[in-house]
This record gives C-alpha cells, structure tokens and sequence, in this order.
C-alpha cells in the first residue's frame, strides 16, 4: 500500500531534482550573492548589504544598458508584434494562398539559424568597405548615408536592435499565423456581408480575435527585451565604448573580466524584477483584457 | 473568389463580376509588394552568404555581389578541417544526448502528473510550469559557481544537465496535454490484464504518443543546437566546444579568410535548416502551444 502511494512521486521525481538544482537553486542563489562581495576564483565571501545594488545605481553604464533594453523592447514590440500580425495577416489572406506557403517558410527560416551564424553574417552585412547595407544605399544615391554602422556610437545599439528583428520577426509571425487559422470563417463572411474591406476587416475582425497571442507574443517580447545577450555580444561586445552595452552583457563582463561577481548578481536580481514586472503587468492587463 | 468581393464593398452586385475581378487583383498589389519588399530583406543576405561561401576572399572584396567566377568547394573542406568537424560532433552529441535526456524525463513526469492523484500534485505541476518565466541569464553566476562545485566544468555534462532542467517545463507542458487525453479505458484493461504503471507508460503511453515526443524533440533539438551563453560560458576547452561557441573561436582563427569563413557558418545553419524543413508540421505545433499556454 504505502509503495503504491510513492510510485507517482517516483515518476516526477527526476524533472523535479534536476529543475530544483539547476533552475531553481540558482535563483535563489543569485538573489543571496547580490549582498555579497566575491571572485569567481576564492571560497571567500564578504556581506555587503546593499552596497552592489548602490553602486550599480551610481554606474552611468547602467543607465546606458537600461536604456538600450528598453529601445530593444519598444523596437522589438513595433517590428515584431505590429509588423509579425501584419505579415501573418497578409500570408492567410486568400489572395494569397497560392504563394503563402512558400513565403511562410523563407520568413520562418532566420528563426531556426543560429544566433551565432547570424550575427556573424550581419558583421559582413554591416561591413564598411563590402557591406550589402552600404552597396545598397550607394546603389540608391545615398552614399552619404553609408557608415560604419557598428562602429559609431550613435548607430551600434539600433545596427544590433535591427539584426534582432531581422531574426524574429518570423517568429512572432508564426504564432499570429497559427492564431489566425483558429478564427471562425463565420466572422469573415459576416464582415464581407456588411461590406467590410480588407483593413476593417483586419482592424475588426482579425485584431480581436488574435488579442490572447498578441498578449503572449508582447510578454515574449519584452521579455526577450530585458534578457538579451547573444546579439550585442557577438556584434559589438557592448562597444564601441559602452554605446551598446546591454544589462545581459553588463552582467557577463562584470562576473566574467572583472570578476565582480556579486555585482553581477546584483545586476541579474535586477533582471529579474524587470522581467517579472513585466509578467505582472502583462497578466493584469490580459485579466482585464479578458473581462472587457 | 468569393472571399476577393470584400475588396470593393461598393460594387457588391452579381452583375459586376469582372469589375470585381479587376479590383481583386488591384487590392492584392499591395500585399505583394509588402511580402515580396519583405522576402528580398530576408533571402538577400542568406544568398549573399551562399554565394560568397564559395569565393576567394579577393573575390568577395572586388565583387561580392556577382555569381562566383568558379565555385570553390575547397572553402568547406578548408572550413571543415579547421575546427568545425569537431564543433559538429560536440554540438551533435551534446543535443542527442539533452533530446533524449529532455523527453524521457518530461514524458516520466507528465505521465506522473496526469494519471494519478496524490497529495502535492497541483504544486508539482506548478513547481514544473513555473520554470518557463525563468530566464536562463538571471541565474547565471551561482550556475557557474555550480557547475564547479560539481565538477562537471568544461565537461559536455555542463550544458546537457542545464538544458535539460530549462527545457523540461515547456516539454512537460506539451507531452502533459498528449496524455490528458490518452482513454482511461485502455489503462484500465492494461491493468486488469496484470500490467503494472511502468508497462503501462512504456506500452501504452509512449507509443501513442509519438507524435509529439517527436515534437518535443525538435523543438528541444533547435534549442541546443543554437544556445550560445552557456556554450560560452560553461565550456572552456577548445575541443569540447559546441558549434554557436565554436564559431566564435573560428572567426578568430580566421580573420581574413572570409570566404572559409562563409563556408563555416554555412555548415553550421544547414542541419537545422534541415530538420526545420522535413519537420515543419511538428516544429510549428510545438511553438505554437508552448506559447499559447506558456
């Protein structure tokens, strides 16, 4: 009797072992070692109270990080969420159908490469001298346009934000896609008998129905936003200067040059409040959504 | 085409039907110029890779834009021989290893969590399902103390017991919802014929479930094979190094050679690319309820 009653727990037993040690002990962990001052490379740990969060708080670098993750989560909302429900909507409209499924998987295929190819063939991309960005401007008559993009510090952060996109954009368009096939014909075939045209119906009939997704792929997003690292790294490393430092790579070049690694934590409890913020916003916003 | 009427609201009468016709095809022209505009952002630089993984690098610097004058294969035997051989297998055998690692648990756990009721089960699903809002970042320095402390640093264990235990909630979630619906009929007369739990999930569950174990698969088999932090991180020696870490070393290594270097990340992208195109139904199932209940 009493091996039955254990049998189940036996079943979860290893999912729940292997989370707790490596996703959850670490969480916690993290949360403890931001009172902390200590190296990567000593057992040694000294309390600090607060100091790493003060500190942290009077680090301009902060700031420029924190600014950067929220131009990547308001470009990302705008190009991913707006510009991956307008594409979903083009490729399931019926005048479409012959060609959607083609341009579904070429728009989907960035998303399935990996991060590193990509940024590596963006950095050619970019390049000054054999770039297609600077061709092609030169090819439309804007050489003066042409620059160093990653190079300089006013267009490094918005060069790697837009390699993101470039990335995503196909991700986010896939989840509207399968969103919008779960929408009842019906509804279509009413509007079109009241004399809707693409747009109203598309503002009226496909903006309502996919609300649950756009909800999801904003939390996606922002997300994303604040934990993004890959992308600055491979492409600038933070530079030119810190011109594009993000809180992600912040954290890295604190735990792993400067081996601070209590001031990394610092920064990753930081991370943390700002992407569970974001969940509690987004999930009272949806609540509300829902009752409306 | 009777969806093309809704274009031209005005002429909505069986009489004009050609006007239709014509305005259908008028109202279209933006939707194509929109996906085609968005089509050559997306194909140009994939193809400018393509065909730049196959020149000198003399040739990319005088005209990256044409058609190599011969095409070079050797950049991918170069490419090949300079690293990537064995960033390849690591990246295979460590994603092999966290597929089938990943499944098996998840599948053990869903079928803990949805054929039997014992004390504690809601919050076990929950301690499972609350996994997903966790970023892998924020946890990053006590993960590498960890791993250290277990001493499994710079071992492939490194990143396939993390990968695991981050790609579990979402598996879990979907291989859960499989067996929700799995009949408690055929249980029962497995039962009644003497089987005990464990036949029951190794004759009935797993082989009625192919399908999305097979998703969960390949979504966990996309994920592994492109992680890059902790590949960075966790993994220090050069021979252990799986592909997204790799390349960064590769790169290095090959500073001016960019034609090899094209040719790198060429091989890297195509197994992936691969397996998305034969598995489209299963990878896109697999995204998509992960993220509608995530």
């Amino acid at each position: 009797m009493s091996i039955r009653k254990i049998v189940p727990y036996l079943y979860i037993a290893p999912c729940i072992l292997i989370m707790g040690l490596f996703v959850y002990y670490p969480i916690v962990e993290n949360f403890r070692f931001s009172f902390y001052e200590f190296s990567a490379f000593s057992p040694d740990k000294v309390f600090v109270g607060f100091e790493n969060f003060l500190n942290l708080f009077q680090d301009e670098v902060f700031y420029i990080a924190l600014k950067n993750n929220i131009w990547y989560a308001v470009i990302s909302i705008i190009f991913q969420v707006f510009g991956g429900l307008i594409l979903a909507a083009i490729l399931e409209d019926p005048v479409t159908r012959f060609v959607s499924g083609f341009f579904r998987t070429i728009f989907f295929l960035p998303v399935v490469i990996s991060i590193t190819v990509i940024a590596l063939l963006f950095s050619f991309v970019y390049n000054p001298n054999i770039g297609i960005l600077n061709n092609f401007l030169s090819l439309l008559g804007l050489e003066e346009w042409a620059r160093a993009w990653l190079g300089e510090s006013e267009t490094a952060i918005f060069a790697v934000i837009a390699v993101s996109q470039w990335q995503s954009i196909g991700y986010i368009m896939m989840l509207f896609i399968v969103s919008i096939q779960a929408i009842p014909r019906e509804l279509y075939e009413a509007a079109e008998i009241d004399g809707a045209g693409k747009v109203r119906k598309f503002i009226y009939v496909t903006v309502p129905q996919v609300r649950e997704m756009f909800f999801v792929a904003t939390l996606l997003t922002l997300t994303g936003a604040f934990t993004v690292f890959n992308e600055p790294y491979i492409l600038t490393g933070g530079g030119p200067g810190n011109a594009s430092e993000v809180l992600g790579t912040l954290l890295y070049n604190s735990a792993f040059f400067k081996d601070q690694m209590g001031y990394a934590s610092a920064i990753a409890t930081i991370i943390l409040i700002l992407t569970l913020l974001v969940s509690l916003v987004q999930m009272k916003l949806f609540r509300t959504g829902k009752d409306g | 085409m009777e969806t093309d009427k809704a274009t031209v609201k005005y002429e909505y009468n069986p009489g004009t039907r050609k006007l239709f016709k014509q305005k259908a095809i008028l109202g279209s022209v933006p939707l194509y110029t929109i996906l085609l505009f968005y089509f050559i952002i997306i194909a140009y630089p994939l193809f400018w890779m393509i065909i730049n993984s196959f020149k000198t690098t003399e040739e990319i610097f005088s005209n990256s834009w044409a058609l190599p004058q011969s095409w070079l294969v050797s950049n991918y035997v170069h490419a090949w021989n300079t690293g990537i051989s064995g960033y390849f297998f690591n990246s295979a055998l460590v994603t092999v290893s966290t597929c089938l690692g990943t499944v098996f648990l998840s599948a053990l756990g869903a079928y803990g969590l949805t054929r039997f009721n014992f004390k504690g089960k809601n919050l076990l699903l929950i301690f499972c399902m609350g996994g997903m809002m966790l970023s892998p970042q924020v946890s990053l320095v006590p993960l590498y103390k960890l791993i250290q402390v277990l001493g499994i640093h710079d071992t492939y264990l490194a990143l396939i017991l993390p990968y695991i235990a981050y790609r579990i909630p979402i598996t879990i979630l979907l291989i859960r919802a499989a067996f929700l619906e799995v009949p408690k009929e055929l249980e029962e007369s497995a039962f009644l014929d003497g089987c005990n739990t464990w036949s029951v999930f190794t004759k009935i569950f797993i082989p009625l479930n192919l399908p999305i174990l097979l998703t969960g698969v390949v979504l966990t088999a996309y994920f592994t094979w492109n992680e890059f932090m902790f590949a960075l991180i966790f993994i220090d020696s050069e021979a252990l190094k799986t592909i997204p870490a790799g390349l960064m070393q590769f790169r290095d290594a090959l500073q001016t050679n960019w034609g090899v270097l094209l040719a790198g990340l060429m091989i890297s992208a195509t197994p992936i690319i691969i397996l998305f195109l034969f598995m489209q139904k299963y990878f896109i199932r697999g995204l998509a309820s992960g993220s509608v209940k995530g």
